[in-house]
């Protein structure tokens, strides 16, 4: 059950691209040099199709080198439904563990980017489908409090389908638990910036997700609350090309920005700027423990 | 490793194959009296009165029978029944000079979502619940209850009137979900829901949420965020229908009466979890039997509790909000996890 534990930490053992020298752009079928792929930040240098990122990819395209101090990291969930599908959902977790190398959907954390300090936590769509259960819920919230306590802007990326089903009610009722969190971070005058990667869907899209201060998006990505499917079932139409994605919200005034991969690092610089985000200890060599941090003690290097 | 489902979900009096059975009988009952009726009315000699009237008792004790323990799936259908109170009952219950305050100032009212203020022992109070319909005419005019954006942007705007005039916030929870449309998305669905969670965490007056009937995921949530959560005896409360979750995970909507025992949706499950702080017992048969003493039940709670939190100093009060949700949730934590070989650091960068 704990094997992850033992595995090397976000080590790449990705699924979605395969073990030879090209891959196959899903969008575009260009066959792309997988070494490109990465340099390009997994765009597409054909199409400018963004693949999804794992967690750790994500922070390290953003973030400033050797910043990152996670934390949380031990949080793994429990059975509170002793719920079966076509597997019992321990076995889930275990399965996701292993193929991930991460406890859970999101890594959270404190780190900088151009030399300005955030809370920050990145989900991983590769777990369980990015989903929120009790972990999840309390790894934001308690980055939410980090953030009050440090008064740094946090960042949170999604990429998720939604509320965990196999946790039932108490995952619902995580998107209250989220919301209760960052409701204070909004009293405190702590900015929130929300950034909403392929795919952020259902509850986490209805909670934190949404709640940001400013919200920005990746291209491409496809953002809603109910799935195409039982749209398209509840309307009895076909719903337009397009519809749900980044551009779409962009339209409909529901986002701020569509930032492009390249740009998301010095757009984030940019906006912690703006917010007047503190400036981040000059030697990075070996990054200070944040004080005051609700678990500092915990918080440990990437 | 983990306890079987089939044995740990089977906790109730009796098993969904019990409950089922009550079930046939009920249906044999039900159709031999529209059998024997339907034999009575063309042939006027025939005298079957005596012989529908044993059979009525006998499905009205199968009824009853169903109703006193029902299975989590025959939960579902009670909760779902047409005639369980609806927001109109409940609001005539609850208080006097009701006004009814319409509209989301932006796009248009939502008639899923009934918001207003009124009087409870003099003092003014803001209700808002979902409206399902009675009828089918009524359920397409209120949209089955599944609130668009703007419904819960006006249910907002009323309870941040309420914040404003020191008047606290009864909320009643009775719907399928949010409206899974193609408007609904254009319009923020998950914006506006967003919207109203934060927001009544955030609000500086008491909340008391009640589910009275159907709690169905992020969409009942929405108005779900309270210092006191209630629920009828047989209400539902869940993260996905068991229809949807049947659908998800087993990719066959028909295995719902499954889904429903798994998600634990039942109200003394939720008070189980944390989730809901006492069960408003229901009158005999079901709220939907005598609809007026459900009305009542929930009046009287509702009364007894909004009573120990208007006392409360509002710090205090929203102290034990942020509590109360901050804490949902089961986890462990492993405490720190060994650092990785220097070699292994920054695989991925």
């Amino acid at each position: 059950m704990l094997n992850w534990i033992r595995r090397p930490k976000y080590a790449s053992e990705r699924r979605d691209v395969p073990a030879g020298l090209w891959t196959k752009c899903p969008r575009c079928a260009a066959l792309v040099y997988r070494k490109e792929l990465e340099r390009n930040l997994r765009v597409c240098p054909r199409c400018n199709y963004h693949h999804r990122l794992s967690a750790a990819d994500r922070l390290a395209t953003v973030l400033d080198e050797a910043s990152f101090v996670e934390h949380d990291e031990g949080l793994v969930p429990e059975d509170p439904l002793a719920f079966v599908d076509e597997k019992p959902y321990p076995v889930r977790v275990d399965e996701a563990q292993r193929r991930t190398g991460l406890p859970e959907a999101i890594v959270t954390g404190t780190g900088a980017i151009e030399e300005r300090q955030a809370v920050v936590g990145a989900m991983e769509f590769a777990f369980l489908g990015g989903s929120m259960g009790a972990v999840v819920g309390e790894k934001v919230a308690r980055s939410a409090e980090r953030a009050c306590s440090l008064g740094w802007p946090l960042i949170l990326f999604s990429a998720s389908g939604g509320a965990r089903m196999q946790e039932g009610a108490l995952s619902l009722l995580q998107m209250a638990k989220t919301s209760v969190a960052l409701g204070r971070l909004a009293d405190a005058g702590v900015p929130f910036i929300s950034v909403l990667c392929d795919p952020t869907t259902g509850g986490v899209a209805a909670s934190f997700a949404f709640q940001g201060d400013i919200i920005l998006a990746e291209p491409g990505a496809l953002i809603g609350f109910a799935g195409r499917r039982v749209i398209e079932q509840t309307i009895r139409q076909k719903l337009p090309e397009g519809f749900q994605t980044a551009e779409f919200l962009l339209e409909h005034g529901l986002i701020d920005a569509i930032v492009p991969r390249s740009d998301l690092r010095p757009t984030l610089g940019r906006l912690l700027r703006l917010c007047g985000a503190q400036v981040a200890p000059a030697s990075e060599a070996s990054p200070t423990q944040p004080v005051g941090a609700a678990s500092a003690e915990h918080g440990r290097s990437l | 490793m983990a306890v079987p489902s089939n044995l740990a979900g089977a906790a109730g009096v009796h098993d969904d194959a019990a409950g089922e059975r009550l079930e046939r009988e009920l249906e044999d009952a039900e159709r031999k009296i529209a059998e024997l009726k339907r034999i009575t009315t063309s042939n006027q000699g025939i005298d079957l009165a005596g012989q529908i009237a044993v059979l009525e008792q006998r499905a009205e004790a199968l009824r009853d029978a169903i109703a006193r323990d029902p299975t989590p799936w025959q939960t579902v259908q009670l909760a779902r029944h047409a005639e369980r109170p609806k927001v109109g009952d409940y609001v005539a219950g609850l208080v006097t000079d009701f006004m009814e305050l319409r509209g989301d100032r932006a796009f248009r009212d939502d008639p899923a979502i009934v918001a207003g203020l009124g009087l409870m022992d003099g003092r003014t109070v803001a209700v808002v619940g979902h409206a399902k319909g009675r009828d089918t005419r009524e359920n397409i005019a209120r949209n089955f209850g599944m609130p668009n954006p703007e419904g819960y942007r006006k249910a907002l705007r009323v309870m941040s009137l309420a914040e404003k005039l020191h008047a606290p916030v009864i909320t009643l929870i009775d719907t399928p979900g949010a409206f899974p449309g193609k408007e609904a998305e254009e319009r923020g669905q998950s914006e506006a829901i967003a919207g109203a969670l934060i927001g009544m965490s955030r609000l500086r007056t008491p909340i008391v949420a009640v589910i009275t009937g159907e709690g169905g995921s992020g969409g009942a949530l929405a108005i779900g965020v309270g210092d006191v959560v209630l629920m009828l005896e047989r209400a539902v409360y869940s993260v996905i229908s068991p229809e949807g979750c049947a659908a998800i995970l087993w990719r066959d909507g028909s295995r719902a009466r499954e889904a429903a025992r798994a998600l634990r949706l039942t109200a003394p499950d939720l008070v189980g979890f944390g989730i809901v702080d006492e069960i408003i017992p229901e009158p005999p048969g079901g709220a939907h039997r005598h609809p007026d003493r459900a009305v009542t039940a929930v009046a009287s709670a509702v009364r007894r509790h909004l009573g120990m939190l208007v006392t409360r100093p509002l710090e205090a009060l929203l102290q034990s909000r942020y509590d109360k949700f901050r804490r949902i949730g089961r986890l462990r934590d492993l405490g720190q996890v060994p650092e990785p070989a220097p070699s292994e650091r920054h695989a991925s960068e």
